[in-house]
């Protein structure tokens, strides 16, 4: 691999851009395609194949044997809130490999003593948000328990189609949540996607047991994309499938 | 703090640029129960020093040893494990996997 292969390639990760590392094992001709240049590429089946299902692989093509090198952004988690759950959850996340930012404008909670190393951003999710730059490869969790704070952050996330989206709150919490979200312009189509009540169903209670929950829920959400909620209609035809 | 396996290639660029012979090793491809998935990698460098996995342990000394002939030679190599390898008391994999591993130099 040519040095400028690998900066570009670390480039790329840095600026949160999909790609794929092409590598002929018979020798030469390595080379790195952007997710937005597939299209124009010689192997763009192959190459398209292979990101959509996010899975690195060996494919014959030209008579040459090649590998696909998958390579996405890492994994981001925003915590809304700098509650006792996220303080618990922070560090278990990090642990696990995501890059962890905590938001909360409410300054006496939002205070790094808190948080060890993890970033925290004492800002209103509007106005954080578009730096922060929410993408699909960041999971977002609304802890805060106010809908001024998390309604704002779950909105932004939706419409960036984040690969997690999940909000604390009761069966009951959420329907409201659901209304106000449906007046704010998002719909059912969207607003399924909102893990609620939060976090894998292991009766969890203290905030540190949550906090597994809920990375449990976020690291299924990575591995397993395809047992995520379904907007309403697809739900329906999953159900006539059966 | 634990190294994933897109940091360590900062890692490799960052040796590389200290002047340091770097190899890097990848997981291409899988069979069976294996511990770590296509794209997992190790950087490695001439003296030994390694980041990352390709297994669980199993068989990264030999894929290290395997790195100083691909760093000093610039031609790189493939290399295949599994437990019915002839090499399986030496290294392989007890989970009964197998793995395809590329290795090649950072030029």
């Amino acid at each position: 691999m040519h040095l400028d292969l690998l900066s570009a390639l670390n480039a790329a990760r840095a600026a949160r851009r999909a790609c794929v590392l092409v590598t002929p094992l018979d020798g030469a001709g390595q080379r790195l395609v952007a997710a937005e240049e597939i299209a124009h590429d010689p192997l763009a089946a192959e190459l398209a194949a292979a990101l959509g299902e996010r899975r690195s692989t060996v494919v014959e093509a030209q008579g040459r044997r090649i590998f696909l090198g998958v390579e996405l952004p890492p994994p981001r988690l925003l915590l809304v809130g700098a509650v006792h759950i996220s303080q618990a959850l922070a560090p278990m996340a990090a642990a696990a490999g995501f890059d962890v930012t905590v938001l909360d404008p409410r300054t006496a909670f939002a205070t790094a003593e808190r948080f060890g190393a993890v970033p925290v951003i004492a800002e209103w999710p509007d106005v954080a948000l578009p730096a922060y730059g929410l993408d699909p490869f960041t999971a977002v969790a609304a802890l805060t328990h106010d809908p001024r704070i998390d309604e704002p952050a779950l909105a932004a996330a939706l419409r960036a189609q984040c690969f997690y989206i999940g909000a604390l709150g009761s069966r009951r919490t959420h329907a409201q949540r659901l209304e106000r979200l449906e007046k704010a312009g998002i719909g059912p189509a969207l607003s399924a996607r909102i893990h609620a009540p939060i976090g894998m169903a292991i009766g969890a209670l203290s905030p540190a047991e949550i906090a597994v929950a809920v990375l449990a829920e976020v690291i299924a959400a990575r591995r397993l994309p395809a047992a995520q909620p379904k907007a309403p209609q697809e739900r329906s035809r999953a159900a006539a499938n059966t | 703090m634990q190294a994933d396996d897109a940091a360590i290639l900062d890692q490799a660029e960052a040796w590389r640029r200290e002047g340091r012979g770097v190899a890097v090793a990848t997981v291409i491809e899988t069979w069976g129960s294996a511990p770590r998935p296509p794209g997992s990698r190790v950087v490695i460098d001439a003296d030994g020093h390694f980041l990352g996995s390709v297994s669980g342990g199993c068989v990264e000394g030999e894929v290290v040893s395997a790195a100083a002939d691909v760093i000093a030679s610039g031609v790189p190599c493939l290399l295949s494990f599994g437990v019915a390898d002839e090499t399986a008391w030496r290294v392989g994999l007890s989970c009964g996997g197998r793995i395809s591993v590329h290795v090649e130099r950072v030029d």
